[in-house]
């Protein structure tokens, strides 16, 4: 490891005064500067070659017409500007309404997906806030569908939501009498409400864990004068509890809205190389076009304009809600 | 915190709702493990035709099950040591130290959590193959190439919730130990560490099941001898039929050990996150 021991001499006052407490004087000549920077250098190099280069790399691919044709020898792909994002950006094109379609299904998935989550976990969070018979027992269980991997979460489902003899539709159909055919449900229109069940059963305890924590962290006393003030549970939880959770709500939302507008993974288990067109996110298109339809420089520009969505979304997310000087560095 | 007859209401609806959700697939997972693969052909039943364990016995031959999970293990748990090992380095000064670029680095670690996998994964795939050429170093097939990779994925959110614990942790701790004349590396190790040993293990679980379940890249960057468990499952389905008993019997095999490890540190795990949370 590259770091080293820092030297402190025996003129360092006994105040304790660490490097860090003194302020606005040249740090670069002291002792020991070089410990912080050797010290996130492992980091600083992992994230560098994984996630910085690779996305440069990524956007510079986005500019060249890649297929499967030119991939053995990638570095002499045809540069060809902004052709991929022409096409596949073009409203007008069918490659492009298809994107925008994703797009827009991505965002509703998104918010319905982060929305149900957050108001199960809320609800979870404040009814097990309290102290009643099996709390400790309903805690583990209701973690229990994070802990799972998520490919055992996804197969299980697909098992559940087979249209021939699936439990789902035993449940339906057999049970209780509600419909008289079994619906499809892994193809067509109802595979959105498949993959938004799925992804809320997978996502919604990480929502209750965090809310949950942070409920615990308001002292009891502050619900007591409420009370003694005649203040309705209601209006305890609206003016106390959400005022008081709000740093960890707002990261919580963050946190959850990013997972699920890139989800990948539930999508392509439940329904393979090809979503259905009801539920195809905008993570599987891309993979759809790179992977299948060979056509790497327009899934790249596709990428691209994905994160420039996620920058933009999350910037201004960032900037409406959080205060200035505030956040974890 | 007085209950009012509405809570009550309220507490009992939303949590017999999420027990019977909770509850229910995890219910035709265990049962379906243990029932005949005729019984599992057709229509769901509630209950097994037949108990039977043979699912539990058949799986280990129908795929190489055995040698998928030893890569698995192998690959999870080496990443998440080294995950840690980083992000225990990284997070430290970020806590505790003031340095030029600070903020650059803090934010450009926390802002490649919100890259799509999907935007990386062929560059890198193309890396690596590059890298293969020019260096020699097998990074696509091989063990290396995946714990590189899932040991980046974890890192951003593990720096971010080990440096809110760091935090929480009086700076005054430190102080003492490094007056009586330890180091700060000395205070990190001797002081820090023990006491942020909850937050620790909690982002090492993190960590791990993040690698655990990850399958865009393991399809990519795996063959059929470094094949880990998201990838490897897919073979109880061949072209006609899933044996869907032997699936889900290998399933529930290799998720009962993550979710007891889970359930053992979900404590601390609630307190590491929220201490990332909060701060």
């Amino acid at each position: 490891m590259s770091f080293t021991e820092e030297p402190r001499s025996g003129a360092v006052p006994e105040s304790g005064s660490a490097p860090e407490s003194g302020s606005g004087r040249k740090r670069s000549r002291r002792p020991g500067w070089f410990l912080p920077y050797g010290m996130i250098l492992p980091a600083a190099v992992l994230e560098l070659s994984i996630h910085i280069i690779p996305m440069l790399l990524g956007i510079y691919i986005s500019f060249t017409s890649l297929t499967q044709l030119t991939i053995r020898r990638w570095t002499t792909a045809p540069f060809v500007w902004f052709d991929n994002f022409v096409r596949g950006l073009d409203p007008g094109s069918a490659l492009g309404n298809a994107l925008f379609e994703s797009l827009i299904r991505t965002i509703v998935y998104t918010v319905l997906v982060v929305g149900l989550s957050w108001a199960l976990g809320m609800a979870a969070a404040v009814a097990l806030n309290t102290k009643f018979r099996g709390r400790g027992v309903l805690r583990t269980l209701f973690l229990v569908p994070y802990a799972l991997p998520v490919y055992v979460a996804a197969i299980l489902w697909a098992f559940m939501f087979n249209q021939r003899d699936g439990m789902v539709n035993r449940v339906l159909v057999q049970d209780l009498g509600l419909l008289d055919e079994r619906p499809f449900w892994l193809i067509g229109e109802n595979a959105f409400w498949v993959l938004v069940i799925v992804s809320v059963w997978r996502l919604w305890p990480f929502a209750f864990l965090m809310l949950l924590a942070a409920l615990q962290s308001i002292p009891a006393d502050v619900y007591e004068a409420a009370a003694i003030d005649g203040a309705s549970t209601w209006k305890r939880f609206t003016n106390i509890t959400l005022p008081m959770i709000r740093p960890a709500n707002l990261v919580v939302l963050l946190v959850m809205g990013l997972w699920t507008f890139n989800e990948f993974n539930i999508p392509y288990l439940l329904f393979g190389d090809t979503s259905p067109e009801s539920a195809r996110l905008i993570s599987p298109l891309i993979y759809e076009h790179s992977f299948v339809n060979w056509n790497f420089g327009l899934g790249a520009a596709m990428s691209v304009m994905l994160l420039v969505v996620l920058i933009v979304a999350s910037a201004m997310y960032v900037r409406m809600v959080l205060p200035k000087g505030s956040g974890n560095d | 915190m007085i209950e009012t007859k509405g809570f009550r209401w309220f507490r009992r609806v939303v949590l017999t709702f999420l027990t019977v959700f909770t509850v229910l697939p995890l219910y035709v997972l265990v049962v379906t493990s243990v029932k005949p693969l005729e019984n599992v052909r057709g229509t769901f039943t509630w209950f097994p035709d037949r108990l039977t364990f043979q699912p539990f016995v058949d799986m280990w031959t129908t795929i190489p099950l055995a040698s998928y999970l030893v890569n698995s293990l192998i690959v999870t748990t080496t990443a998440t040591v080294l995950s840690l090992l980083v992000a225990v380095l990284a997070a430290y000064p970020l806590s505790r130290l003031r340095f030029r670029g600070k903020r650059l680095f803090s934010m450009t670690v926390l802002s490649t959590q919100m890259f799509p996998g999907i935007l990386f994964l062929l560059p890198l795939f193309l890396i690596f193959v590059r890298v293969e050429d020019l260096l020699g170093i097998e990074l696509t097939g091989s063990y290396l190439g995946l714990i590189i990779t899932y040991l980046t994925f974890a890192l951003p959110f593990s720096i971010w919730m080990l440096a809110g614990y760091f935090s929480a942790i009086p700076e005054g701790l430190e102080e003492a130990a490094m007056i009586d004349g330890t180091t700060r590396v000395g205070a990190l190790v001797r002081v820090i560490l023990p006491v942020a040993r909850p937050g620790i293990i909690a982002v090492g679980v993190f960590a791990f099941i993040t690698a655990w379940g990850e399958v865009l890249f393991a399809s990519v960057l795996t063959d059929t001898e470094t094949r880990t468990l998201s990838i490897g499952l897919k073979l109880y389905t061949s072209q006609t039929d899933t044996l869907w008993n032997q699936l889900l019997a290998a399933s529930l095999t290799i998720s009962l050990p993550v979710v007891i490890a889970f359930m053992l540190i979900q404590r601390y795990l609630v307190s590491g996150l929220s201490a990332g949370a909060v701060k």
